[in-house]
């Protein structure tokens, strides 16, 4: 364990009692003692506070200001980033020259620069990336920052009592805030399919601000655990699982975060890694489709679950990338990868847990509605 | 009541052994989601698996701690797996085993050697 990393709130959660684990370099909160499940289902109903600290944060900076730096990120992403509006985020992904996916992350216009979140994993990755492929680029990574996710519902309520102004951000607006917590790059959104935000405060503030959220009756604490089954729930992709550098964007069911500029007849067609395979499935579709998976039973069917054709015999065709039971549907929920013919809702195929083949439908993403404010 | 290694209690109840998981192992568990049990008839040898229990994190198996048939299985699991976790001495039982030989229970702990096993 001496190797692990900490961030700024890992006495706090700590002292609440957290299950303790290593992930992505990090020693971090897999549940606190309420547990997955009735954390999953607070933050669902109410408002949950996550630690995700461990990410990346990155400041993208050119001489020319932002739009500069968004002509230079254009060529690692497949996203209209030069048509962003100023203080809004996308989510958007490195792709390599295969047309895979090298990591996923967001991307934001903050007037005269590009700020950037990554996955904990990849960052040291994802910053060598940027350094090599963005000349003229100034690419600071920022390590004085922790980063807080609130949740849910009651979200709104909870931080526009301490940092006024936050409710009438809408869904991806981005926003700096002066506030008895220093200086909070926020933004609206998050990785749980309710309404929310995602909070950048300095180290130094970090536990101040986290246990003023945690004292509102509102807030629970939420480890990796539930931040898994309700991301899965909303359908969201988790990257080294169901998305990594083999899987195309548009095999991952991401075409929506293609914005026209960058298709065929768009203002700045391709330009990115892996434009000729990634244009050429969008006009011509791919072979497989990232799909929702509903068992039939109550099993879970689980990561590397292979998937059949058939109750009997033939060669696996697919096989599940993430699964759990999901807490608020109460019935288990996978994703996987099929062949385009059987990737339509309602088509039923066969998963093998225990050497038993399983029937689980092709169901719709999200699981959950999602409660984004637009 | 006895106590295996494996975390399950047994309690003998006439001629039969009543199976389940300790409260300490459904807490490592975590919330217990889908128990998958045994066809009711089943001969089973100690250590062979015959419950699988999913949780929100994992599945695992349970061991049968004895050899014998299996006689019953606790219905109420499936639509309501979280009994495992709200009641698992009692409501939360797995199967009930008819023994080959109630000797075989004498390897296992009592309740103090348990607790001191967990502690």
């Amino acid at each position: 364990m001496a190797d692990l990393l900490t961030t700024p709130l890992n006495a706090m959660h700590r002292e609440l009692g957290a299950k303790m684990v290593p992930f992505a370099g990090y020693d971090m909160p897999v549940q606190y003692p309420a547990g997955v499940m009735k954390e999953h289902l607070h933050c669902r109903a109410s408002a949950g506070l996550f630690d995700v600290s461990h990410m990346g944060q990155v400041i993208v900076r050119a001489p020319d200001g932002y739009a500069e730096a968004a002509k230079a990120m254009e060529a690692l992403v497949p996203v209209d980033l030069v048509g962003l509006g100023e203080m809004r985020q996308r989510y958007g992904f490195f792709t390599n020259e295969q047309g895979g996916i090298l990591d996923d992350l967001m991307l934001a216009n903050r007037g005269d620069h590009m700020f950037v979140v990554v996955n904990a994993a990849c960052k040291t990755g994802d910053i060598a990336h940027m350094r090599a492929g963005l000349p003229g680029c100034e690419v600071e990574e920022i390590t004085d920052r922790a980063l807080l996710a609130l949740q849910g519902p009651a979200a709104e309520a909870v931080l526009e009592a301490m940092v006024p102004g936050v409710a009438a951000m809408q869904f991806m607006d981005v926003g700096i805030f002066a506030s008895e917590f220093g200086e909070l790059w926020i933004s609206r959104s998050g990785y749980t399919g309710e309404d929310g935000y995602e909070v950048s405060v300095t180290e130094d503030q970090a536990e101040a601000l986290a246990r003023a959220l945690l004292a509102q009756d509102a807030v629970e604490p939420i480890g990796l655990g539930a931040r898994d089954s309700l991301r899965l729930e909303a359908g969201l992709c988790l990257y080294g699982h169901d998305i990594d550098e083999s899987t195309s964007p548009v095999e991952a069911s991401l075409i929506w975060a293609i914005q026209k500029a960058r298709r065929a007849g768009g203002a700045r067609e391709g330009g990115f890694p892996g434009a000729d395979r990634i244009l050429d499935e969008i006009a011509n579709g791919a072979a497989r489709a990232r799909v929702g998976l509903r068992p039939e039973g109550r099993a879970p069917m689980r990561e590397g679950t292979p998937l059949f054709e058939a109750a009997e015999g033939g060669a696996p065709v697919g096989q599940v990338t993430s699964g759990a039971f999901g807490p608020t549907i109460q019935a288990p929920m996978s994703m996987g990868y099929l062949p385009k013919p059987l990737a339509t809702e309602g088509t039923v195929i066969y998963g093998e847990v225990r050497g038993k083949r399983m029937p689980v439908r092709v169901a719709k993403l999200p699981f959950t509605p999602a409660n984004f404010k637009r | 009541m006895k106590f295996t290694e494996e975390h399950e209690w047994l309690r003998v109840e006439d001629d039969l052994v009543v199976v389940g998981i300790t409260e300490h192992a459904s807490e490592q568990l975590g919330d217990v989601v889908f128990v998958e049990m045994p066809e009711v008839g089943t001969q089973v040898t100690k250590d062979d698996e015959v419950v699988v229990i999913e949780s929100v994190k994992a599945a695992s198996d349970i061991l049968a701690p004895i050899d014998g048939e299996i006689v019953e299985i606790n219905e109420v699991l499936a639509d309501t797996p979280g009994k495992v976790n709200d009641d698992p001495t009692g409501d939360g039982w797995f199967f009930k085993i008819k023994p080959s030989d109630l000797g075989q229970l004498d390897e296992y702990m009592d309740e103090t050697a348990y607790q001191d096993y967990i502690s």
